[in-house]
């Protein structure tokens, strides 16, 4: 009856679920005969110990903040759309043919090249599932995430078929031109003076997905498709009152979120790998997911939520190798695990917040009340 | 309509079923209820009356368990008796029924009712004894339900039976009834009026809580008044009249009866031909014709669910029709969505549900102002951008001059008080200074002193020449207000009668009733 302070919800509640996944993290590395303090310490110093470790961070948090954008957009309209993975890895074919199709002659005109063929792929590979949801009434869950297994075979034939130079064995297309590499944060900083790590991919796409946060935010609450888009999410039935029409604000609203998720690629593909691999996507569309519920769909809160799952993931890589700071000797968590624990943190912030909401929300009626 | 007088069955020496002492409730700064005193003597239907916001479901919501008091006692057939929650209440022998029934839909009515009071774990038992008391419980009460129904396909005023057999199937002595009617038909509010004398009859107590003074005058022994979280008066029904209890509610003289000199009709504004709406593949809207004119308010009578509501859909570009509908003598798109093109064309549509359609109730109160007219110029900043700090200078204004209360721009539509929340919708509307304006309920759920208000801004438009198509179920409301009366009864226009007309004549009408048949 009583609702959480506006602080409490935002900050308390997140906090809170991520501290529940810490604790069973905490058993679960305990379990297999490991020390949960060794694990987090060489997770913390692994993924923010170190500029190249911050530098992987971020290249980790560039890619799921753009999915998490991505979906983001499109739970604001209602709809859940869960196909950022395939979108993403037509995105990855959208930068594939930008970058070796073209002969640009700069990198920052690769850029804007791979940008538009990503997000037009991207968008494109939403627009079926929209135009089946809007026209048809399809649910949108079940056809993206078709769409997410046909993206795979799709790109895993293109690959295999079309764009494997000749001669190799390796399902992936030849190395991009050197001269179209992004720009690394090394690059960025030392221009300004800043010494910075050369190794972590981290690139220039950083800031354009910061840019494109703060522009969700002015398209969500500072215009009329925003507002529209908006008010659709919340009551269709009223958004056709005001003449919002519902065919075209889901079109629009997937097209944007299919757009964003595919940008993801220009950070992973022409930015880390400098050429498109099978699985470029690395799961990203997903946790873009879990990274949109866990920043309440408010691009702030998506671009710090997407710092945590960047250090969680650089985090999980780093215990792989990590040893034990007394003996010295490595750590024996294997690679599943690692897999488990992130899974673990997604389950409780993604998809349990109400799960300590409600507790929450009584501990505050009591305290309302004792005050 | 009357029930009788049932002054000599209280028995006097007999304690009051419900006896409240010096209840006081407050939420952080708000005083919801402050050193309420009432007592309701056995077997008498009890009144609770009070605007939006005087207390009355915070009152209730103590007694049923789901507040706990910040001070005061609760007596129980003269026992003092703690209600720490909603299963002491029922223990209490207190049933409540809301105003939205909490009903499973693909329940049937047994089902409905055995659940939560379950004998054990298989339901056979159950459902046998609970068919056994349900059908004796129906018989007595005149409540008339079919137990194997599903609760779905039960019309609401059925519904509203299970809840009350609900109640009753759980030993329920004292009922409360909260805003019961404010869902029914005129003939369903009757039958519900006759089972709560019914009930009281056989010793039961009711609380019946309304803001509607007619309802309290014709049903009521007893009437307790609330203002702004207090107790004003408890009166006995018989001994007041409709003006005194609403000077008492709202704490000054209310004009009951809307103050409006002659129409003068003018040119015509819109006309409708032969106007169907198929919804589901039923027609539901079976070929209407009128028109109005500017400076007249035209009033459609009906049951609800006759076709009122896919006419003002029709109209403002929310379903899809056939026929014409010309409005300034232009033809309007009947194809497709057109909420925005009616709007462009002078049309300006207070809608019959503001919480479904009218309003996003997630939403700030600015955001609600600007809601349907987000394209308009002076709400854009550039191009891009919208200007929200001029949307919410003039959501300030508007709630000035309506006295939308409390006037917080940046306040979720849901946190207003009903009657608030139509205030921001009218005055959305009715500052568009439409040609027509179509508004469905303009006063449903909305306390006294807000209709009077409504009412007048509704005359006020007339008065500046501008046409209004009102549709509302309250009768008194359509004939307060209209120059013309169009009564609609299964989709079709049953006649035409001037607003005095007695409401025997537009009762007949609204049955499907002619002179001829």
């Amino acid at each position: 009856m009583t609702k959480l302070p506006r602080w409490a919800d935002v900050v308390l509640v997140p906090l809170i679920c991520l501290a529940i996944a810490f604790v069973f993290c905490g058993i679960l590395i305990a379990s297999i005969g490991q020390s949960p303090v060794v694990a987090l310490t060489s997770m913390i110093t692994g993924a923010l110990g170190t500029q190249t470790g911050w530098g992987y961070t971020l290249f980790y948090a560039t890619n799921f903040m753009l999915t998490g954008l991505g979906v983001s957009i499109a739970f604001h309209a209602s709809l859940f759309n869960i196909g950022g993975e395939g979108q993403a890895t037509l995105g990855g074919f959208g930068v594939a043919i930008a970058c070796l199709f073209f002969p640009w002659p700069h990198w920052s005109m690769a850029l804007l090249g791979s940008i538009t063929l990503s997000a037009l792929f991207g968008a494109l590979w939403a627009l079926i599932p929209a135009w089946l949801q809007a026209k048809r009434g399809s649910h949108i869950v079940i056809t993206t995430m078709m769409f997410n297994f046909i993206a795979y075979a799709l790109i895993s034939y293109l690959l295999v078929n079309v764009l494997k130079p000749e001669g190799t064995m390796d399902p992936a297309t030849a190395r991009f031109d050197k001269a179209f590499n992004l720009p690394k944060l090394a690059d960025i900083f030392g221009a300004v003076g800043i010494p910075f790590s050369k190794a972590p991919p981290a690139n220039i796409m950083l800031f354009v997905a910061l840019g494109l946060a703060f522009a969700t935010w002015v398209l969500l609450w500072h215009t009329r498709l925003g507002y529209a888009i908006r008010a659709f999410g919340k009551q269709e039935k009223a958004a056709v009152y005001a003449g919002i029409g519902p065919v075209r604000i889901t079109l629009y609203a997937l097209l944007l979120s299919g757009g964003i998720s595919g940008l993801m690629a220009v950070n992973a593909v022409q930015g880390g790998a400098h050429r498109l691999v099978l699985n470029s996507v690395e799961g990203a569309g997903f946790i873009g997911i879990a990274v949109a519920l866990m920043g309440r769909n408010h691009p702030f809160g998506i671009v710090l939520a997407s710092l945590l799952f960047g250090f969680l993931y650089q985090g999980g890589n780093q215990l792989a190798l990590a040893t034990d700071p007394v003996t010295g000797e490595q750590l024996k968590i294997p690679r599943e695990v690692i897999i488990v624990l992130q899974a673990l943190v997604i389950l409780f912030t993604g998809a349990l917040p109400y799960m300590v909401q409600r507790p929450l929300e009584k501990l505050f009626a009591k305290l309302k009340g004792a005050a | 309509m009357s029930l009788g007088t049932s002054s000599g069955r209280q028995a006097t020496a007999a304690p009051f079923a419900i006896e409240l002492r010096g209840i006081s409730k407050s939420f952080g700064p708000v005083q919801a209820n402050r050193d309420i005193n009432i007592a309701v003597p056995k077997g008498t239907i009890h009144g609770i009356i009070g605007e939006n916001g005087a207390g009355k479901s915070t009152l209730m919501s103590i007694l049923y368990g789901f507040y706990k008091a910040d001070a005061g006692t609760i007596l129980i057939n003269g026992t003092e008796t703690a209600i720490p929650d909603s299963q002491s209440a029922i223990r209490a022998g207190i049933g409540m029924v809301f105003q939205h029934f909490k009903l499973v839909q693909n329940f049937t009515v047994l089902e409905n009712i055995i659940l939560g009071a379950e004998d054990g774990p298989l339901l056979n038992t159950s459902l046998a004894r609970a068919r056994k008391a349900l059908t004796d419980l129906s018989r007595e009460y005149d409540l008339d339900v079919d137990p194997d129904a599903v609760v779905e396909d039960l019309s609401v005023g059925h519904q509203q039976r299970v809840e009350i057999l609900k109640a009753l199937y759980r030993q329920a002595d004292i009922l409360i009834l909260d805003e019961p009617t404010g869902v029914l038909t005129p003939e369903e509010a009757d039958h519900l009026f006759r089972i709560l004398g019914g009930l009281r009859d056989q010793g039961k107590t009711v609380i019946l809580i309304t803001h509607k003074l007619r309802e309290i005058m014709e049903t009521t022994d007893n009437v307790s008044v609330m203002r702004r979280g207090t107790m004003v008066g408890t009166v006995k029904t018989a001994e007041t009249n409709p003006e005194q209890l609403a000077e008492l509610m709202v704490g000054r003289k209310v004009l009951l009866q809307v103050d409006k000199d002659a129409a003068n009709p003018g040119r015509e504004v819109l006309r409708v031909e032969d106007l169907r709406v198929t919804t589901d593949g039923v027609e539901r809207l079976k070929g209407v014709s009128f028109s109005i004119r500017a400076g007249e308010i035209v009033g459609i009578a009906g049951v609800a669910g006759n076709g009122q509501s896919e006419l003002l859909e029709a109209l403002g570009g929310i379903a899809e029709a056939r026929g014409r509908i010309v409005m300034n003598g232009a033809d309007l798109a009947l194809k497709g969505l057109n909420g925005q093109s009616r709007r462009e064309a002078g049309i300006a549509h207070v809608p019959e549900d503001r919480q479904v359609l009218g309003l996003i109730m997630d939403f700030a109160a600015w955001e609600n102002v600007g809601f349907g007219y987000h394209n308009d110029p002076k709400y854009q900043k550039n191009a891009v951008l919208m200007d929200n700090a001029a949307l919410r200078a003039d959501t300030e204004a508007k709630m000035a001059r309506f006295d939308v209360r409390p006037p917080i721009p940046t306040l979720a539509a849901k946190n207003f008080s009903g009657g608030n929340q139509q205030k921001i919708v009218v005055a959305r509307e009715i500052e568009r200074n439409p040609d027509l304006l179509l508004i469905g309920q303009p006063t449903r759920g909305v306390d006294i002193g807000a209709i009077e208000f409504i009412h007048k801004q509704i005359v006020a438009l007339r008065d500046a020449g501008k046409a209004v198509l009102l549709v509302s179920v309250e009768l008194d409301e359509i004939r307060s207000l209209s120059d013309r009366v169009l009564v609609m009864f299964d989709g079709q226009i049953m006649g035409e009668r001037p607003p005095q007309t007695d409401e025997r004549e537009l009762g007949l009408l609204m049955a499907g009733m002619t002179e001829k048949s």
